[in-house]
């Protein structure tokens, strides 16, 4: 009789349970699954169009369809023919590394020296790097440009590359994340006759390496797609990075679509490979770097 | 090196310390804290880069209060703001709230809607102004055409031009927002929602008494870093409108094209770093009211 009467109060239980994912009705869980996909569908179409018109001759362009009739590699032999694109890619691809490195080491060792040295004018310095954050690119191009060129440096990698050879924010992300390693592992080093920067570089550095491959990504992704500061400080067509030499690119073909596409494809494939293999990196490296920063 | 070896250990950190942060104080210094200053000086100062600075005063900012397309530009940049950032926080937590949810295939499904965000604005903006196109280039129009609805102009309207441009960068932000959102909704304790199914609530009401609240610190983090990409948009609004910079009747000119264009294509320097000073105010206003909400908490 008890028995029962346990069992009915937990069916009601269950029944007044709107959160349990695994029990919910069947038809709403394949309705809200379905909605998502198709969804997920229609974010991915831009980029499968723009992949699609790549392979289609002219005459095609206007034909809604997703797999051409009769698909061609036509027009990336012509976009790649002249050599503009290589050298665009190459231009993008070192600019884009170099500021990379440069970042993850001067974010990680300010923010580790913030993080665990003890000294007068710290709190300064860590307020106004941090204060940094406020000012935003577009104020300082115009000095940033006038600089460069008194410098000669217009024209140049070191000109494309300078104002990010550092960033406030990696460096505010680095130092956050320094705080989980624990002094005694540095004390520890220190007393094994290592000196500081030793410890920074062989003890801490490797204790954080999930929050450097983020900052990584982020630092890399934002120099790949930079434009506004490339744009200003370069009119050699010889020095353009990928995305500034797409736009003169594109405003030459007017309106041949289909190799405006193939441009856009090529601008955009590699950074499409780089996430569909680190997907999973990429992804945790976007939470971290969000709820840290 | 004799001195060093005489330090105390606190000492020689000092030194470490200092020698770390040489180079990088450097670059702060030269490369954010002096232009920055070099900007606002700027701004009080007449110059077309060839010719002497000569001092202005006041007069550029004058300048840009009287000037209407001034006006026009701050509308549309906050016409930018408004419309993106709503909608766009509106889709990705709906997304996220369901997508958190969704056990089968979830990490696909999740990929697919994160993947514009890897893309360049630049590529993409060039991709949807294909799409924008009038019949029988345009996607949208041919698809249109197909189902037997008239064209609809896209970008060749002052009232379709600038949401045109705009969805685009709602569309390559969305993947960010909603992997914020789905790590902010995990981060919620199970207890919460438990406690809440004991006393049998209805799943809206956990949403409005539960997750919206306890997600506050996430929609306040999105909402700031939304609106400080909206205030500053251009890649997308350049690229789409080469043939008319700032679309028809400057209907989808923001703030930071109008910058580029007074500075680069004008030369008026002093006039665009005047632009540059309103820029930062309004960046400025927005962080310090996210540092002001969140302290209420």
């Amino acid at each position: 009789m008890s028995d029962i009467g346990i069992k009915t109060s937990a069916a009601s239980l269950n029944a007044a349970k709107p959160y349990n994912y695994n029990k919910r009705m069947e038809p709403a869980r394949v309705i809200r699954w379905t909605i998502l996909f198709l969804g997920g569908v229609v974010m991915v179409m831009p980029i499968v169009f723009m992949l699609s018109t790549s392979f289609k001759w002219p005459h095609e362009i206007y034909n809604l369809m997703i797999i051409p009739d009769d698909p061609t590699i036509e027009n990336y032999t012509y976009v790649l023919e002249d050599g503009r694109f290589y050298k665009w890619f190459i231009n993008s691809l070192i600019i884009a590394t170099i500021t990379t490195i440069s970042a993850v080491i001067f974010d990680s060792l300010v923010g580790y020296t913030l993080c665990k040295f003890r000294f007068r004018g710290r709190m300064i310095v860590f307020v106004a790097i941090l204060s940094t954050l406020m000012i935003p690119t577009e104020m300082l191009v115009i000095p940033w440009y006038l600089m460069a060129r008194d410098f000669g440096w217009l024209n140049s990698y070191w000109g494309i590359m300078f104002p990010g050879v550092m960033t406030a924010f990696g460096t505010f992300l680095m130092k956050q994340f320094f705080e989980s390693v624990p002094d005694d592992f540095l004390e520890a080093a220190r007393i094994d006759g290592l000196n500081e920067f030793q410890i920074w570089w062989t003890v801490a550095m490797p204790l954080v390496t999930p929050a450097i491959s983020a900052l990584a990504i982020f630092v890399f992704l934002g120099n790949w797609t930079a434009f506004i500061w490339p744009l200003i400080v370069t009119n050699d067509p010889a020095l353009y990075t990928l995305p500034v030499g797409l736009t003169t690119f594109s405003v030459e073909q007017d309106v041949e679509w289909e190799l405006i596409m193939t441009g856009a494809a090529l601008a955009t494939i590699p950074t499409l490979i780089v996430f569909l293999v680190f997907q999973r990196y990429i992804i945790r490296g976007v939470v971290m770097t969000g709820l840290k920063g | 090196m004799y001195w060093y070896r005489k330090l105390s250990i606190k000492q020689k950190q000092v030194v470490w310390a200092w020698m770390f942060l040489s180079i990088p104080v450097l670059f702060y210094t030269v490369i954010r804290f002096y232009p920055t200053f070099g900007a606002v000086l700027l701004s009080f100062q007449d110059w077309n880069l060839l010719g002497a600075k000569t001092w202005a005063g006041l007069e550029n900012y004058q300048r840009l209060i009287s000037d209407p397309v001034f006006w026009k530009v701050f509308s549309n940049t906050f016409i930018y703001l408004l419309l993106g950032t709503p909608i766009s926080l509106v889709i990705s937590f709906m997304i996220a709230y369901n997508l958190d949810k969704v056990n089968f295939l979830h990490a696909t499904i999740r990929a697919m809607y994160f993947l514009p965000f890897m893309t360049s604005a630049v590529a993409m903006a060039w991709l949807w102004r294909w799409f924008y196109q009038p019949v029988p280039i345009g996607l949208f129009n041919n698809i249109l055409s197909s189902l037997g609805i008239s064209q609809f102009p896209f970008l060749n309207s002052t009232f379709s031009a600038l949401p045109s441009v705009l969805a685009p960068a709602v569309w390559a932000g969305l993947g960010f927002q909603i992997i914020i959102f789905m790590a902010g909704l995990r981060s919620i304790p199970q207890s919460y929602y438990e406690a809440a199914q004991i006393d049998g609530v209805g799943s809206w009401t956990v949403l409005r008494e539960i997750t919206l609240p306890l997600l506050k610190p996430t929609i306040v983090f999105l909402v700031v870093f939304s609106s400080i990409g909206f205030l500053r948009i251009f890649d997308q609004v350049f690229n789409m409108t080469t043939n008319d910079p700032g679309g028809p009747l400057n209907s989808t000119k923001p703030l930071v094209l109008m910058i580029y264009d007074t500075a680069f294509n004008g030369f008026d320097m002093g006039y665009a770093a005047a632009q540059t000073v309103v820029l930062f105010t309004i960046l400025l206003i927005v962080s310090l009211l996210q540092l002001y909400i969140m302290r209420e908490r």
